[in-house]
């Protein structure tokens, strides 16, 4: 387990991302903090809505300008808040600095660029080499990420490329200025399970070989199991439960961890019930008082519904840490 | 098939169907992709059979040709006895009514600008079901059916989350009263707490109406859930087939091997190694010789490169089928 002797890459503090609806700002992300370090892969888990990708979004400073702002909060990293830079140093971070990669490769590849060029142009956008140098560069990279024949890859254009050699080759380009901290939104949904073992086999080698740390969006918790050190479980635009992978799937704690658990059908073992989450998650502008899964939760006591409960530890588990009345104590 | 089996259900038999692309004059650069190379599959009554694979192996051209979506070049699809491939015109349209789809993506097979309520009357409409009382009674007891309020039908598609539309889509497939379902990745493009709703409607009503299921997904541990019967589809063919909890705990076909080691588990203690190789699903259009899986198999020998190995029973398992020189 990763313990914290040294200062996390990043350091996420009350951060409130809002977005404005019907002329009124409502909060996506909802007072949420974590840390993530140097080797370490964070898995952010989730349903639609929950703020996993809105999270990632604020850290880069992609919100939508005039509809998204951040509200409050920092996020700290190399000694600077993000939150304060101004676009031309942002820029200067992202794509080196801090690297992203998305769900969808095709939309986010120039469809009429050669892809080797594509990487090259990322490159060059953030250092000042050579034409030769990029381009051995960039086969190095390609090779790096597991695409067979490099040297003629690199001159053929995206839609030339299968999905799982599309993702690889974005992970290339987000590898290519080596980032410190690596963004994945998920990056291997619209993959085959065959294909999404390899691509996930690249990011594990990748985060081993240049000690990146990386945040892990997903709505997958057998991805989670197959890839993070430390998990941590939205709900509703706040973190309800985090621990170390092994303890969160061992000793779920929290009632929505537990429920998403139960309705996910199992590839390992007999047909077993699977138990759906009753009703939906609340809308960001209708978000109750009380704690937000309450409405759903079926340990739900009177206070659920007065008080918001707090991300605390558990007693006598330090990393794991749960924000709910009935089974955390120190919640309140 | 033999003159013994019973015909109750849907038998679907050495299914064909090849698509021709590209090609200028003269059929110059003409490819032909082998979607269905040679199908075979049984669907009992009331019983929900998978169909497993990657993306590009064939397996929503399956879907699509046992419904006569598209049309097979070859084999046979009989369904309690009626041969549907005979079928045209009145008949046909008739036949319809029994044999239904439900899409992946709700959204893109619903129409934006009709009411639910003009969705679910239009099939019914179609195929001339009675006067306006009845199709507002049978509309009303569709979408109640599926756990949508009656307000719903007012609505439109957009109003709707993924989930309420998958609903709908299934309110639509189930109007005509069919007793065969195709659905083809219903649940693919959801959140697990919202998969779960619907495969649990989905069942309630297969047992309810006791419909039989071709359920197509890439997905096994959903395919695990649903289906008491498995079929493992690579480029064009089916590979093995048995029932699901057999196919998935004791694999014969180093392909379901492949698959099932894939398929992540929530659980970190089985971990599974992770390659970084990269070996993907050849194409169609020049499927390898012999077995078409021996380039990724890592237990591959002379004969596989040569030999196409034909569906055999495994020793003592008489449900269960693979095609495989070497079975693990």
């Amino acid at each position: 387990m990763v313990e914290h002797i040294q200062a996390p890459v990043l350091d996420i503090r009350g951060l409130r991302t809002e977005f404005l609806i019907d002329g009124q700002w409502h909060a996506a992300v909802r007072g949420l903090s974590l840390t993530v370090e140097r080797n370490e892969t964070l898995a952010i888990v989730g349903e639609s809505g929950s703020g996993k990708s809105m999270t990632a979004l604020s850290i880069l400073g992609l919100l939508p300008k005039g509809s998204g702002r951040i509200g409050s909060g920092e996020i700290l990293y190399g000694g600077q808040n993000l939150t304060r830079l101004n676009e031309r140093r942002l820029r200067r971070i992202r794509g080196s600095e801090i690297a992203m990669i998305f769900q969808e490769p095709m939309t986010s590849l120039n469809p009429t660029m050669r892809v080797g060029e594509q990487i090259a142009e990322t490159i060059q956008s953030h250092r000042r080499i050579g034409k030769r140098e990029a381009r051995e560069l960039v086969q190095a990279l390609l090779r790096k990420v597991g695409i067979p024949s490099p040297e003629k890859r690199m001159d053929d254009y995206p839609h030339q490329f299968s999905g799982g050699m599309r993702q690889r080759v974005m992970i290339a380009m987000a590898i290519a200025c080596e980032p410190k901290i690596l963004l994945a939104d998920e990056p291997t949904t619209a993959l085959d399970v065959t294909i999404q073992a390899q691509v996930l086999a690249v990011l594990n080698q990748l985060k081993a070989e240049q000690g990146m740390a990386m945040i892990f969006i997903t709505h997958n918790l057998g991805v989670v199991a197959l890839i993070a050190d430390r998990v941590a479980v939205m709900y509703a635009g706040e973190i309800v439960e985090t621990a170390s992978v092994s303890e969160l799937f061992n000793h779920p704690a929290h009632p929505y961890t537990e429920a998403l658990l139960a309705a996910m059908p199992r590839v390992d073992v007999k047909s077993a019930a699977i138990r759906p989450i009753p009703g939906q998650v609340p809308s960001i502008q209708a978000m109750p008082r009380g704690c937000a899964f309450a409405a759903r939760c079926p340990l739900k006591i009177e206070r659920c519904e007065q008080d918001a409960p707090r991300l605390a530890p558990l007693k006598d588990a330090g990393l794991h840490r749960v924000s709910c009345f009935v089974r955390n104590p120190e919640a309140a | 098939m033999s003159s013994f089996e019973p015909l109750d259900g849907v038998h679907i038999g050495h299914l064909r169907k090849h698509y021709f692309v590209g090609g200028g004059w003269f059929g110059k650069g003409r490819q032909e992709i082998r979607a269905i190379a040679d199908v075979s599959l049984i669907i009992r009554k009331g019983e929900s059979v998978g169909l497993v694979g990657e993306s590009g192996c064939g397996k929503s051209t399956v879907a699509r040709a046992v419904l006569r979506l598209v049309e097979p070049d070859a084999g046979s699809i009989v369904h309690d006895g009626i041969d549907v491939r005979a079928l045209s015109g009145a008949a046909l349209r008739q036949y319809r009514k029994r044999a239904q789809l439900i899409f992946q993506d709700p959204y893109a097979s619903l129409n934006p600008r009709r009411t639910v309520r003009q969705t679910l009357e239009e099939p019914l409409r179609v195929h001339r079901q009675g006067s306006a009382k009845d199709l507002a009674r049978r509309v009303e007891s569709a979408i109640t059916e599926v756990g949508l309020p009656v307000e719903a039908l007012s609505r439109y598609a957009y109003e709707f989350s993924g989930g309420q539309r998958q609903r709908i889509g299934i309110a639509r497939a189930l109007i005509l009263e069919p007793d065969f379902i195709v659905a083809d990745e219903p649940v693919s493009a959801l959140d697990v707490s919202v998969q779960a709703q619907i495969l649990e409607l989905l069942h309630a009503l297969k047992t309810s109406r006791s419909l039989s299921f071709l359920f197509v997904s890439h997905d096994l541990a959903v395919v695990r859930h649903f289906c008491m019967a498995t079929n493992v589809m690579y480029l064009g063919r089916i590979v093995e087939s048995g029932p699901t909890d057999v196919v998935l705990d004791a694999p014969q076909h180093p392909y379901t091997r492949l698959l099932r080691d894939s398929s992540p588990v929530p659980d970190p203690a089985q971990r599974i190694d992770l390659s970084i190789s990269a070996q993907e699903l050849p194409s169609a259009a020049a499927p390898p010789p012999g077995c078409a899986f021996h380039p990724r198999c890592p237990r591959a020998q002379a004969r596989c490169r040569a030999e196409l190995p034909v569906l055999k029973h495994v020793h003592g398992q008489p449900e269960h089928r693979v095609a495989c020189h070497f079975p693990l």
